[in-house]
């Protein structure tokens, strides 16, 4: 059973390497972080010439940082999605599982092993292309991140509900459209999640209660928020008024204990679905 | 459905003695599907690795290679599958199939992708199989593989067995095809007694009976010759398994 799981995270892992998807994810991280690297280097300039005061530059840092960020959590998300797709429902599609799936396995054991192998290819790729974004900012603009560990454990997360999420999808619809799906999720409970931040910002509650409900339908929002949290300076959020508070990349409080739990029991909750679902497959 | 790739509506499989819902059952059984794809990204040798692997048997690595041997592909060994034609690709199948030292083999239409020479090589591999002790459970529709490789054939229309048995069971009657001129009075009544009689022109054609098939063609020519019977030819002939399976069909359509 470990063996199985072990084996197929393994080969999962492999197929990322070998069908180049590293290749291009390490291209486009590169492309990132240099572009970020001449942003933040500008940023530095301007600051120093005295076009901007310390406070709006530390701003303009810790927003621009969450923006990289962002992108980085996306090109994961695209990543990881688009890899589920063909990983899982393109091989019982193909008839690649049928051979597989006729050795001594349990086909839940397969599913973890493919998941494990993804969430850890997800996980790494956003720890290391973060990490390189925080060095970075660190030589330009002299800022590092005051919870860093948590801030990309928060990120790696993120990554991996979606990516439970495209699991899920695969196992009962097209390759394709399963990753498309978890994409178009995860875009819409980003925007919902800034819909509630304005709300919040307005005081409105009925625009409020969007944010909060797409957050717990999927947590990647939230789990998003919490990451952000983590990268900014905690000075910031006291000098800021209430203006700032509906700001996309900007993250007003920490992740609470629940809504970790909750990601936790929603992550076990989708897998567990998948794993019936695809047990029951016929191929 | 043996293989759990398919749930049953009903019923019980018992594979290898054990219960079909426990994934252990598997361990000696090889399998080529009628669909073969393996990862395009591996290379042969490292498919079969892989299955191996999953297998949860030792199997040492000189073996992988002979069973890659075996169905031709040692040169490609280390060649990505993404690159194998898609005869290839099957014959990697079969190497698949044999290299956790299976106890049954099924291969379902293993020829389907494979030239004249491929389909030679793969029923020698299945008649060495055989020699082996390895039961092997051959889906085909290309009844002549069947015919020179089968013990037991068993037919299926629409799901259901129609019929099954030992080729000698299912293919018992023997027919003689005779071409007879000068036909005296009562020869005709002497090949009714062996069996039914169809007459086209001077060919007579004779079904045989199941038992005292040695005696049965010497007695009926020495009576025809005695009553003095002309014979030009005497050709014993056999039912195809595909005429046998086209009546079956046929007959099963008819219902």
């Amino acid at each position: 059973m470990i063996a199985t799981v072990l084996t197929m995270a393994g080969l999962t892992l492999r197929e990322a390497f070998r069908r180049r998807v590293l290749l291009a994810v390490i291209v486009l991280t590169v492309a990132l972080l240099a572009l970020s690297g001449w942003g933040f280097s500008r940023l530095a300039a301007e600051s120093d010439a005295g076009a901007l005061t310390s406070g709006e530059a530390r701003l303009v840092a810790a927003t621009l940082l969450n923006l990289v960020m962002f992108g980085f959590s996306l090109i994961a998300a695209l990543g990881t999605a688009f890899l589920a797709g063909p990983t899982l429902s393109g091989e019982t599609e193909s008839g690649i599982a049928l051979a597989v799936l006729a050795r001594p396995v349990r086909r839940s054991a397969v599913l973890l092993g493919k998941w494990l192998g993804l969430a850890a290819f997800g996980s790494g790729f956003v720890v290391v292309a973060g990490l390189a974004q925080c060095v970075v900012v660190r030589l330009t603009v002299d800022y590092w991140p005051p919870h860093l560990a948590t801030a990309l454990t928060l990120l790696a997360a993120q990554t991996v509900v979606l990516l439970t999420l495209a699991v899920l999808l695969s196992t009962a619809i097209s390759p394709m459209a399963s990753g498309v799906v978890a994409v178009g999720l995860f875009g819409a409970t980003w925007v919902a999640g800034v819909v509630g931040g304005v709300g919040e910002a307005l005081g409105n509650e009925g625009v409020e209660r969007i944010g909060t409900v797409s957050r717990m339908l999927l947590p990647t929002d939230g789990l998003w928020r919490g990451a952000m949290h983590g990268f900014q300076d905690p000075a910031l959020l006291t000098q800021l008024d209430a203006g700032f508070e509906g700001h996309p990349f900007l993250s007003i409080a920490p992740l609470t204990a629940a809504y970790l739990g909750w990601t936790a029991l929603w992550v076990a909750m989708v897998w567990g679905l998948a794993a019936a679902f695809f047990g029951r497959r016929d191929l | 459905m043996l293989l759990g790739l398919t749930a049953p509506d009903a019923g019980e499989v018992m594979l290898l003695g054990q219960p079909g819902t426990d994934p252990g059952a598997r361990t000696r059984v090889g399998y080529l599907p009628e669909l073969f794809r393996y990862q395009p990204w591996l290379t042969a040798t490292e498919v079969l690795t892989l299955h191996v692997r999953l297998s949860g048997l030792e199997i040492p690595s000189s073996e992988r290679q002979e069973q890659l041997a075996l169905v031709g592909l040692a040169e490609r060994a280390g060649d990505r599958v993404g690159g194998f034609s898609k005869g290839m690709q099957q014959r990697l199948g079969m190497a698949v199939a044999l290299v956790a030292r299976p106890e049954l083999v099924v291969l379902d239409e293993p020829t389907s992708a494979l030239d004249p020479l491929g389909r030679v090589d793969v029923r020698d591999i299945v008649l060495s199989l055989r020699e082996q002790g390895v039961a092997v459970l051959l889906n085909s529709h290309l009844i002549g593989e069947v015919e020179r490789v089968c013990d037991r054939v068993v037919i299926l229309d629409r799901g259901r067995v129609a019929a099954e048995g030992s080729l000698a069971e299912l293919l018992g009657r023997r027919e003689v095809r005779l071409h007879v001129t000068d036909l005296p009075t009562g020869a005709e009544a002497r090949m009714a007694q062996v069996g039914e009689v169809t007459r086209s022109g001077d060919w007579f054609t004779v079904l045989l009976p199941l038992d005292d098939i040695d005696t049965a063609i010497p007695d009926l020519v020495g009576d025809l010759v005695a009553l003095g019977a002309r014979l030009h030819a005497v050709e014993p002939a056999r039912i195809s398994l595909e005429e046998k399976l086209l009546g079956i069909l046929r007959e099963g359509a008819a219902r």
